[in-house]
Order: structure tokens, then sequence, then C-alpha cells
């Protein structure tokens, strides 16, 4: 993990279920999940992870390449792999 | 317009169309567009748009009996898909595909295996129509031969009309398109003429209708959709539903803008629900025969109780499931409604 600025960050998302959550799946900012209240922002972020797939990867922060199908979605990390619902 | 003298508490929907409740515009609708069939004109649609909510309830009741009455019970289900996802030339301010916007989206294409194991899984929603999409100004050789490749490989394996969504085309592609079978074309005027450039600079609304015209000219069906909620004032919405209903399009998809991060309009506020229906009802009084589809937006704008009054309203087709880049309710959640409502999902009847 590469979450330098933010090394006691929990590994724990918010937004997008995996376990390496050091980055916000829809903004891509800092993830705040963890010991520390979720900000008002992420808050919203996570509520939109409802109705759209994530954006950027959660490990790394690169933008993943997204497809989304009429009953489903797939988002790939060139680094971390490919996540789905 | 006589003002209704007991105001609707939230749970008396029926309020609106008692006796000796009238609101003018409702009553000459009823007259020229369920009766005698003719779509209201702009200066009326305004008057829709600009009825008071005690109202709303009567106007959603008759947009829904003109529907009933010049459409049938159907609904027509539709799944679309983007093939090429993103990197878009066009600036269009509401879509996260343009490359010319900071937006998260990436390029993407979607390979033709998945692009068919996505139209059976449409199909097997009951869907009629599978549209393909593609963020481009126009397509390229390379793209029109991809669509060629799809169109045969999904014919292959199921059963499904497809439609395409490939941005301006030349003459020699809607033939191209036509001849492949494509049975319908998706292209959008998005908003009215006298708004479009506030939202669009890349190309012009002459250009938009060019393309609309070659389409229905070499006989496939035009399916030309509108984005509501861009700011535009409730004058442009009604010109909106003119010029569509001037088109004679086969199919309006009517999107509420959800807005994107990243592009110009991503700070707009998502509109109210109750304009939401008002453009619904004033869009199926527009267009009285039109299959007016539920598409993007609907979720955030209308949620599932709007959901339900805009299929009461009017509305007799739904894209079901995700869309290009953002997701939708559960295709089950709008089928099982469809169940509870007693509207029959309309059957496939290919047209090859």
């Amino acid at each position: 993990m590469n979450g330098v600025s933010f090394p006691n960050r929990s590994t724990t998302g918010v937004s997008t279920g995996s376990t390496t959550a050091e980055f916000c799946g829809h903004c891509g900012e800092p993830s705040d999940g963890g010991a520390r209240p979720t900000s008002d922002v992420h808050r919203r972020c996570g509520e939109r992870l409802a109705m759209e797939p994530p954006r950027y990867c959660a490990a790394c922060r690169r933008r993943m390449k997204v497809q989304v199908t009429p009953l489903g979605w797939s988002a790939e990390c060139s680094r971390h792999g490919v996540l789905v619902p | 317009m006589t003002i209704q003298a007991n105001v609707a508490t939230g749970d008396k929907a029926n309020d609106a169309i008692i006796p000796g409740t009238k609101y003018e515009i409702l009553e000459t609708a009823r007259r020229q567009v369920l009766e005698d069939g003719i779509g209201l004109t702009e200066s009326q649609l305004v008057e829709v748009l600009e009825l008071p909510d005690e109202a709303l309830p009567a106007a959603l009741q008759l947009s829904h009996e003109v529907r009933l009455r010049h459409c049938g019970e159907d609904v027509e289900v539709e799944g679309i898909i983007s093939i090429k996802t993103g990197g878009c030339p066009e600036d269009c301010h509401f879509c996260s595909q343009s490359g010319l916007f900071d937006s998260p989206v990436r390029g993407v294409w979607l390979d033709i295996p998945e692009l068919v194991k996505a139209a059976k899984e449409t199909a097997a929603t009951g869907a009629t129509e599978f549209c393909i999409v593609a963020a481009v100004r126009g397509p390229d050789i390379k793209l029109m031969n991809q669509i060629k490749f799809a169109i045969d490989r999904i014919n292959e394996a199921v059963d499904i009309n497809i439609a395409c969504s490939l941005g301006m085309l030349t003459q020699r592609q809607v033939d191209q398109l036509a001849e492949w079978g494509v049975h319908r074309y998706n292209h959008n005027l998005e908003t009215a003429r006298s708004y479009f450039p506030e939202v669009v600079t890349t190309h012009s609304y002459e250009e938009r209708l060019d393309t609309c015209n070659m389409v229905k000219a070499a006989g496939m069906e035009l399916c030309c959709g509108a984005l509501i909620g861009m700011g535009e004032s409730l004058e442009q919405r009604a010109e909106l539903a003119a010029q569509l209903a001037a088109l004679e399009p086969h199919e309006v998809p009517l999107n509420f803008l959800n807005p994107r991060p990243g592009t110009p309009l991503e700070n707009q506020g998502i509109m109210d629900g109750k304009d939401a229906l008002r453009a619904i009802a004033a869009f199926r009084l527009a267009m009285p025969r039109t299959v007016l589809r539920y598409a993007g937006g609907r979720e955030l704008t209308l949620g599932d109780l709007g959901t339900r009054e805009g299929l009461l309203g009017g509305i007799n087709a739904v894209i079901v499931g995700n869309y290009l880049t953002t997701l939708g309710r559960p295709a089950t959640a709008d089928l099982n409604l469809l169940v509870e409502l007693n509207m029959p999902i309309k059957e496939l009847q290919k047209t090859l």
C-alpha cells in the first residue's frame, strides 16, 4: 500500500468493500474509513456508489477501466485487478 | 382556472379529479389529445408545465389515459450498453464521456463476446430492445466494422431487436445500418434549440436534426430523446417537447440530469420530482402515440414512488437495469412493478 500520507488509516474501506481501501472509489481522495468519523464528503460518495460503479482503485487511486452492462459492471485496475459487484 | 378548494393532503391522490375541479388546459387536452389524438402545442405545453402541484394527479391521470388510448397497455423494455466508452471529442456539458472534461471515466472498448453475453442477459429480462451505444462524434470504419460483427454475433445467439446509437451519421452509414437490420437508431435532441448552444458547442442542432431525418427516411425507427433538468426554463422544456413532436420519432427516451463529476454541469442541482412528473405528463400530451421511455436519472429525480407515478402518468417504456456509465434500479424492481401495475411487457415483433 502506498497511503504514505495517512499511515494510520484503516484498510477497511467505506466505499468499495475492498479490504485495502486507502482511497475513495468515487472521488479518488484518501479514504477516511477507520478510527476517525467518516466525513460528510465521503458519506455522500458512499451513497453515490450505490448508483454508480467505483472509478478509482481503492488501493492505489489509479483510474480504473469500468464497463457497465445492463445487469452488472466490472472495474479494472492495471495494477490491482478486476473488481466486480 | 379554478384553484381546488380542498388541497391535497398527500395521500388523497384523487382529490384533483373530483367533480368541480377544473384546469382549463387539462379540459382542452382531454378533447384535443385524448379524443382527437392531436398533441398539445408549445404554448399549451407551457401551461401544463406551469400547473400547480394540486393539479398534478389530474394531469398524470389524463396522460395515462392518453397513453392507454393511443399506445395500449404494453410496456416496452430495453437494455442499453456502451460498446465504446469515454474519450468522446464532443463537449456535451452533461456527459462524463467527453474527453474534453476532467471526468474520471476512462476510455474502454467492450469485446464482442461480452456484448453478446449482455444481449442474452437483457433478453432474459423480457426486454425486446438492445441498444448498442458508442461515445463518438460519429462512427469511423473501425466502429462500423465492429457494429456489423456485433449485430451478426447477437443475431446468431439471441432473439432481440438491435438498436444503435453511434452519433452523427453520413448517408452511407445510415444506409449500411438499415441494411444490416438495425431497426431503430437513437440520436437525441437533448434540449431545446434555444438552449442547445449552452449545452453543446462542438456541433449544431441542425446537424442533430440532419441525422434524425436521414434515419427516418431510410426506414429505421427514430429514437430521439430529451435530457431535462440542465437549467433550461419551463418554456424551453415546452419548446423541446414541441420540437421532438415535430420530428415524429417512434420513441422518446426521457432523461433527467444526473450531474456528473468533472463536467460543466456537475454543480447543477437535481431537478424537482414534481417538475419531472409535470414534464412526463407534458411530453405525453405533446406526443400521444410515441413510445415514451424512462431513461437515465429517474432513480435520483423520482425515486421509487415517482417511478410508479410516471408509469401511471404517460410513460410506456423503460430502460431496464443499468445505464452506460451509471447504475439503474435492479431490473427486478422495475419488472415486479410492471406486474404489480398489471402492465404487460411488450412482446418481440422482429421486423425481419
